[in-house]
C-alpha cells in the first residue's frame, strides 16, 4: 500500500501540473480537441486511480471535474467561469493530495460545493428541470450554446465521434474499475478496449521507453562520476610528470570514457526548464483575473535542459518574478491604453544556451523601472546615502532592486510585495553560482537576464595565484584575461590608494586578490605589471590582480566545511589534479569588496541621461599636486592661472598668503602632498569671486585639454568629485567648492546673511557632476541654493515652498524635462511668476525658440559660469525692483 | 558529565570506555574511540585565507575535504615551531571531516567510567571549554576531549 500510494501520489502530482498548463491553453483555444482530450484523459486517470485505491473524496471531485469537462468534449461552450471551478476542483485536489502524503489517509470532510457548482455547470438544463422557478433564459442560452458548437462540431465530425467513442468506453469500465483487480483481471470485453484506449494515448508507450528512477540514484552516480573526474585529473597529472609511461595510452582511453560517462550522466539528470515553467501560465491566469489585467505569456526555448538540481533551485525565483512582472510591472489596460500600448501586457520568458551557461530572460513590456523612487527608497531605507544615490549611475540604480528590504511596490498586494524582494531572488540565484541583472526603460518596460550554469557539480575554473597560494575562479564570471606591463598601454594606474586599469580607454577598478584575501602584507604589490583577470558579476565589471595564471580544469565544487562557511570569498573547495585542495573564489563575495571599496561602476555601459553631457567637450585645466596622477578642473571656474615668485609668499596667522592685485590672498594646498616652495616660482590656480581670491597651490600645470566629461568612479575623498578619462588618461576631478571655504570660512556664508531671502533660487538639475559643480559657483555669487534632481521633484518642491527669485532648470532631464517643467510651473498661477532660467549644453536656434516659447526668460550654457551668474543677477533684480 | 559524546555507546564496555590518547603541549587528552576515525599525517595543506585561527587549512584525505583543527591554537598554547609531520585525528561531524592537529599519538587506554572526575576547579579556561572531564592516571592527568565542542568554531565567533 505505502509504495503503491507513494507512486500514485508523484504520478498524480504530476498530472495535476499537466491539467493546470492545458487548462489555461484550452481555454484560450477552447476548439481544440486534442487538448481537451489531454485533459480528460488524465483526469479520467486520476479519477480511475482513487476509486483503487479506496480514496472516496478525490474520486468524487475527480468525478465532478470529468463529468463537465466531458461536456465541453460534448459541445458546450468553454466558460472562464466553468474553467475556473476547475482549476479549484484541481487545487481543492492537491490540497487533498498534500494532506494525504503527510497523513497516509485521506483527509475528513466533503466537497459538496465545488462538486454542486461543478455539477450545476454540466447540467444547466437539468437544473432548470427540476426547479421549476427557474428563469427561462438560462435555458435558452443554454439552447444557443447547445446550437453555436454545431457549426465547429460539423467541421471536425471525425473528432466529435472519437470523442464520443471514447466517452462510451470509458465511462463504463470506470465502474469495474473501482473494484480491485476489475481493471486488470475482469475478461470484461470493455474493460480490454479502456486499456487499449490508455495504450494507445501514449501512457504505455512512454513506460516501454523510460523507467522510474529515484533521485537519490542518480545523486549518487553523480557523486561517484565526480570522484572518477577527480581521481581521472589525478592520474593525468601523474602522467604529465612521467613522459613515457606505458600508461600513457589506456589512461587516454579512460580519460575519454570518463568524459563520456560524466556527459551520460549528466544527462540524466538534465530536465527542459519548461518543467520549471510549468505552473507560470496558470499562475500569470490567475493574477490577469485577480489584477483585471490582460497578459500574454510567450515562452520561448522551454525545451532548453539543465541540471535539475540548478532547475528546483530556480523554479522559486522564476515564479516570483513574473508574479512580480505581472503584479508591478504591467499596468492596467486602461493605463496601457493611455500609454499608446497594446491593452494586453505581454510577459516573454525565453531561455537557450551559451557557453556552458544558461541565459533565462523575463521582459515584459510594462512601466518599467522608476530609478527616482528606487533611489529614494533606498535612501529612505538607509541603505545608500543621498550622495551615494546622486552618484549613481542609471544601471547602478536600477541595480538596486537586489537590496536587501527594498520593495518599490507601493501597495502590498496578495499577489507580491510580502517584504520578499528581489534580494531573495538574487541570493538563490547567488548561491547557484548565477548572476542576475536587471535593464529597463521606464515607460517600455523591463528585462531581467539570469545566467546560470548548466550544472552545479561539475565547473571549469581558471586556476591563478596570488600570494603563493593557489586559488580557482569560476570561468563563468571571467571575460578576460590581461597582462599588464609597466609602459604598455595596459598598466596598473593608481588613483589615490585605488589601483585601476585603463582597458580600451575605460576605467576598470581593481583588486589584488591577495590583499582581499589579507594574505600579502598592507602594502602588497604596488608594481604597475601583473596578471589581471577581468571579471563580471551582473553588468559590474572590475579586475582581480593576480600573480600568476594556470590552466583551465573542470573542477568538482564540494561544499565548504560549515566552520568555514562565513568566509564570503569562497563558494566552495575542491581537489585539484595534483592531489592538494584548493579554495574556489566567489565572484559576488569579490565584487562586494570593490563595491564597499570605490562605489564599482561599469563599463561599456553609460548614464542614459548623460549623453548630452558625453557630446559637448569642455576644457579641462591638467595639473599634477602632491602625486604623480593627474588632476583636473574644468577651466571655466578657474580665473587665472599665476606663476608666483616665492620670495613675495608670506607667513601670517599659520596660513601662506601673497599680495595679489591690492588685496592678501590666502593660499590653499591641494592637498597635504603639495609643498609651498621656498624658492623658485609656485605655480597655482586663481579663483576669484567679487574681489575676494584665492590661490590653490599645485605642484604643475600640465596642459589644458578638451574632452567629454564622463565621471566614471565616484570618490569618497573630500575635495575630489571622481575620476575620469581625460585625454585617454586617468585623472582625478577636483571639487573646487571643497576649497574655497578653507581660504575664507565665510565665503558661501557671507554673502548668504547679507542679501535678503529673496535671492533663494532653485536649481533643477539632474547631473550630479553640476550638481556638485553650479551651487558653489551660485553660492559664490550670493545666492541660496536650493536643489532638485528632476522636474518631479522641483514641482514637489514649489508645492510647499514658492520664495524662489528664479528656477533654473536642466533641459535634458529623465522623466519630465526641462520644458515640460517650464509648462507645469506656468500653469500654477502660484508659481507662474517665478523667472525661469535654462542651462544646457547646447542648443540649436530652433530650440533657442521653443525655450522661448516655453517661457524661459534666458538660456545659458553650462560651462557659462560668468554667463550664469550675471543672467541670474538680472533676473533676481528685475524682480527685486517690481515688487 | 555523564556522557562524553553522542557516539560512544559501542565504547562503552560494562561501564568501560576506550580512549585514544594524545599529547598536545605538555598536557596528555584522551578521545573517545568511537568518535575516531583514523590517524594520519597532515600532508599538503592548503590555507584559507580569512579562516579563524584554530582552522590551520584544509587537506585531501584519500578524496575527502578534511578540515584541520590547530589544536594548540584552540587550545590556547604557544604555537608549533614549524608544521613538518604534524600528525592528526581523523573525527567526522555531521558528515564533515576535520582532522585535530596533536603532537604525538599515544596508547588506547580502556578506562572505567566511573573513575572520570568533572573538572577541576582551577583548569584552564579555554581547557575546561572543551573537556569532558579528567581521569587520574599514573603520574598525570588524562583531560577527556569533547569532540563536539572542540569542533564549535566559526559559528559563534562569527555570529557574534
Amino acid at each position: 500500500m505505502d509504495d503503491l500510494l507513494r507512486e500514485f501520489l508523484t504520478e498524480t502530482n504530476e498530472s495535476l501540473d499537466t491539467i493546470d498548463v492545458e487548462l489555461v491553453r484550452f481555454e484560450q483555444d477552447p476548439n481544440n480537441a486534442q487538448i481537451l482530450g489531454n485533459i480528460f484523459r488524465l483526469v479520467h486517470t486520476v479519477k480511475g486511480t482513487c476509486g483503487f485505491l479506496g480514496l472516496p473524496r478525490l474520486e468524487a471531485l475527480a468525478h465532478a471535474a470529468e463529468t463537465l469537462m466531458g461536456k465541453f468534449r460534448d459541445g458546450m461552450p468553454v466558460t472562464a467561469d466553468a474553467v475556473t471551478v476547475i482549476l479549484e476542483s484541481i487545487d481543492r485536489i492537491k490540497e487533498i493530495l498534500t494532506d494525504l502524503e503527510a497523513t497516509q489517509q485521506e483527509p475528513q470532510g466533503a466537497d459538496t460545493d465545488l462538486i454542486g457548482s461543478l455539477e450545476r455547470l454540466a447540467f444547466p438544463v437539468a437544473a432548470t428541470r427540476a426547479d421549476a422557478a427557474a428563469k427561462q433564459a438560462a435555458g435558452t442560452l443554454v439552447r444557443q450554446a447547445l446550437e453555436r458548437p454545431l457549426r465547429p462540431g460539423e467541421v471536425s465530425l471525425d473528432e466529435l465521434e472519437r470523442a464520443f467513442r471514447e466517452t462510451a468506453v470509458e465511462i463504463e469500465p470506470a465502474f469495474p474499475a473501482k473494484e480491485p483487480d476489475g481493471a486488470s483481471a475482469a475478461p470484461a470485453s470493455a474493460a480490454k478496449v479502456f486499456r487499449d484506449v490508455d495504450d494507445e494515448t501514449g501512457a504505455g508507450k512512454l513506460a516501454s521507453q523510460s523507467i522510474r528512477v529515484s533521485v537519490n540514484t542518480l545523486e549518487h552516480l553523480m557523486t561517484m562520476v565526480s570522484e572518477l573526474v577527480l581521481a581521472r585529473n589525478q592520474l593525468l597529472e601523474i602522467a604529465r610528470r612521467d613522459e613515457d609511461t606505458d600508461f600513457k595510452v589506456p589512461l587516454q582511453r579512460l580519460s575519454h570514457v570518463t568524459a563520456e560517462l560524466q556527459e551520460g550522466v549528466m544527462k540524466t539528470r538534465m530536465q527542459p526548464i519548461g518543467n520549471a515553467w510549468q505552473k507560470l501560465p496558470r499562475v500569470v491566469r490567475d493574477l490577469a483575473a485577480e489584477l483585471g489585467k490582460e497578459i500574454d505569456l510567450q515562452m520561448v526555448g522551454a525545451e532548453t535542459e539543465l541540471d535539475r538540481q540548478v532547475l528546483d533551485l530556480i523554479r522559486d525565483p522564476l515564479t516570483h518574478m513574473v508574479r512580480n512582472s505581472a503584479d508591478h510591472a504591467l499596468e492596467r489596460p486602461a493605463d496601457r491604453r493611455a500609454a499608446g500600448k497594446p491593452e494586453t501586457g505581454t510577459i516573454r520568458l525565453s531561455a537557450y544556451h551559451e557557453g556552458g551557461h544558461i541565459i533565462v530572460q523575463i521582459a515584459d513590456d510594462g512601466r518599467g523601472l522608476h530609478v527616482e523612487k528606487v533611489k529614494a527608497k533606498a535612501i529612505a531605507n538607509g541603505l545608500i546615502t543621498e550622495a551615494e544615490a546622486a552618484k549613481m549611475t542609471e544601471a547602478q540604480a536600477q541595480r538596486l532592486i537586489f537590496a536587501p528590504g527594498l520593495s518599490t511596490a507601493q501597495a502590498i498586494t496578495s499577489i507580491s510585495g510580502r517584504g520578499v524582494g528581489m534580494d531573495v531572488v538574487k541570493t538563490n540565484i547567488d548561491q547557484i553560482g548565477g548572476t542576475i541583472d536587471v535593464k529597463s526603460v521606464l515607460g517600455v518596460g523591463a528585462t531581467f537576464t539570469i545566467k546560470i550554469p548548466l550544472t552545479l557539480a561539475i565547473v571549469s575554473a581558471l586556476i591563478v595565484e596570488a600570494a603563493g597560494e593557489r586559488f580557482a575562479i569560476p570561468q563563468l564570471a571571467v571575460i578576460e584575461l590581461v597582462r599588464a606591463q609597466a609602459n604598455s598601454d595596459s598598466r596598473i594606474e593608481r588613483i589615490k590608494d585605488t589601483p585601476i586599469l585603463r582597458l580600451r580607454d575605460k576605467l576598470l577598478p581593481l583588486v589584488d586578490l591577495g590583499r582581499v584575501l589579507e594574505l600579502s602584507a598592507g602594502q602588497g604589490s604596488n608594481a604597475a605589471s601583473g596578471f589581471i583577470v577581468v571579471m563580471q558579476v551582473g553588468s559590474q565589471k572590475f579586475g582581480v590582480v593576480v600573480d600568476d595564471l594556470f590552466h583551465t580544469e573542470e573542477i568538482v565544487v564540494k561544499p565548504m566545511s560549515s566552520r568555514l562557511r562565513h568566509i564570503g570569498m569562497f563558494s566552495g573547495n575542491t581537489i585539484l589534479g595534483d592531489g592538494s585542495v584548493i579554495m574556489i573564489i566567489d565572484p559576488n563575495g569579490i565584487a562586494e569588496t570593490i563595491g564597499a571599496a570605490s562605489n564599482a561602476n561599469e563599463l561599456g555601459e553609460t548614464e542614459a541621461h548623460s549623453a548630452s553631457l558625453e557630446d559637448a567637450t569642455q576644457a579641462f585645466l591638467v595639473f599634477r599636486a602632491g602625486s604623480p596622477e593627474l588632476k583636473a578642473v574644468p577651466l571655466s571656474l578657474v580665473t587665472r592661472l599665476e606663476e608666483i615668485d616665492c620670495a613675495r609668499i608670506e607667513m601670517s596667522n599659520g596660513r601662506h598668503l601673497v599680495q595679489y592685485r591690492g588685496h592678501l590672498m590666502p593660499l590653499v594646498r591641494m592637498n597635504d602632498g603639495v609643498q609651498v616652495r621656498g624658492r623658485g616660482v609656485q605655480p597655482m590656480l586663481v579663483f576669484s569671486d567679487e574681489g575676494r581670491s584665492m590661490g590653490l597651490v599645485v605642484d604643475e600645470i600640465v596642459d589644458i585639454a578638451e574632452d567629454k566629461l564622463t565621471i566614471e568612479i565616484a570618490s569618497q575623498t573630500p575635495g575630489v568629485l571622481g575620476s575620469a578619462v581625460i585625454r585617454g588618461k586617468a585623472t582625478e576631478i577636483i571639487d573646487v567648492g571643497h576649497f574655497l571655504p578653507q581660504a575664507f570660512e565665510d565665503w558661501f556664508r557671507r554673502k548668504e546673511d547679507t542679501r535678503a531671502s529673496a535671492q533663494r533660487v532653485l536649481l533643477v538639475e539632474d547631473s550630479s557632476f553640476f550638481r556638485n559643480m553650479l551651487p558653489p559657483v551660485l553660492q559664490a555669487a550670493g545666492f541660496r541654493v536650493v536643489v532638485a534632481v528632476d522636474g518631479e521633484e522641483a514641482l514637489a518642491i514649489l508645492k510647499k515652498d514658492r520664495e524662489f527669485a528664479a528656477i533654473i532648470t536642466d533641459l535634458e532631464m529623465p522623466g519630465m524635462d526641462g520644458l515640460q517643467l517650464a509648462a507645469a510651473i506656468r500653469d500654477d498661477s502660484r508659481t507662474a511668476h517665478i523667472p525661469l532660467l535654462a542651462i544646457s549644453s547646447y542648443a540649436s536656434p530652433a530650440m533657442l525658440e521653443r525655450i522661448r516659447q516655453a517661457g524661459f526668460r534666458e538660456f545659458v550654457a553650462k560651462f557659462d559660469r560668468p554667463g550664469l551668474i550675471s543672467a541670474v543677477k538680472g533676473l533676481c533684480t528685475e524682480l527685486v525692483e517690481a515688487a | 558529565m555523564t556522557n562524553v559524546g553522542a557516539n560512544d555507546n559501542h565504547s562503552r564496555l560494562d561501564g568501560y570506555v576506550e580512549y585514544v590518547t594524545a599529547t598536545i603541549g605538555e598536557q596528555a587528552f584522551g578521545l573517545p574511540i568511537a568518535r575516531v576515525q583514523d590517524v594520519f599525517m597532515l600532508e599538503k595543506l592548503t590555507r584559507v585565507p580569512l579562516a579563524p585561527p584554530e582552522i590551520a587549512g584544509v587537506l585531501n584525505l584519500r578524496g575527502r575535504i578534511v578540515t584541520a583543527i590547530d589544536m594548540r591554537e584552540r587550545l590556547g598554547l604557544e604555537r608549533r615551531r614549524n608544521d613538518e609531520s604534524a600528525i592528526a585525528i581523523g573525527i567526522e561531524c555531521n558528515g564533515e571531516s576535520y582532522g585535530l592537529m596533536i603532537d604525538a599519538i599515544g596508547e588506547v587506554l580502556k578506562l572505567a567510567e566511573d573513575t572520570r572526575e568533572s573538572n577541576p576547579a582551577n583548569l584552564d579556561k579555554r581547557l575546561a571549554s572543551v573537556s569532558a572531564g579528567v581521569h587520574r592516571l599514573e603520574g598525570q592527568l588524562l583531560v577527556v576531549l569533547d569532540v563536539d565542542r572542540v569542533l564549535e568554531i566559526g559559528l559563534n565567533a562569527k555570529a557574534a
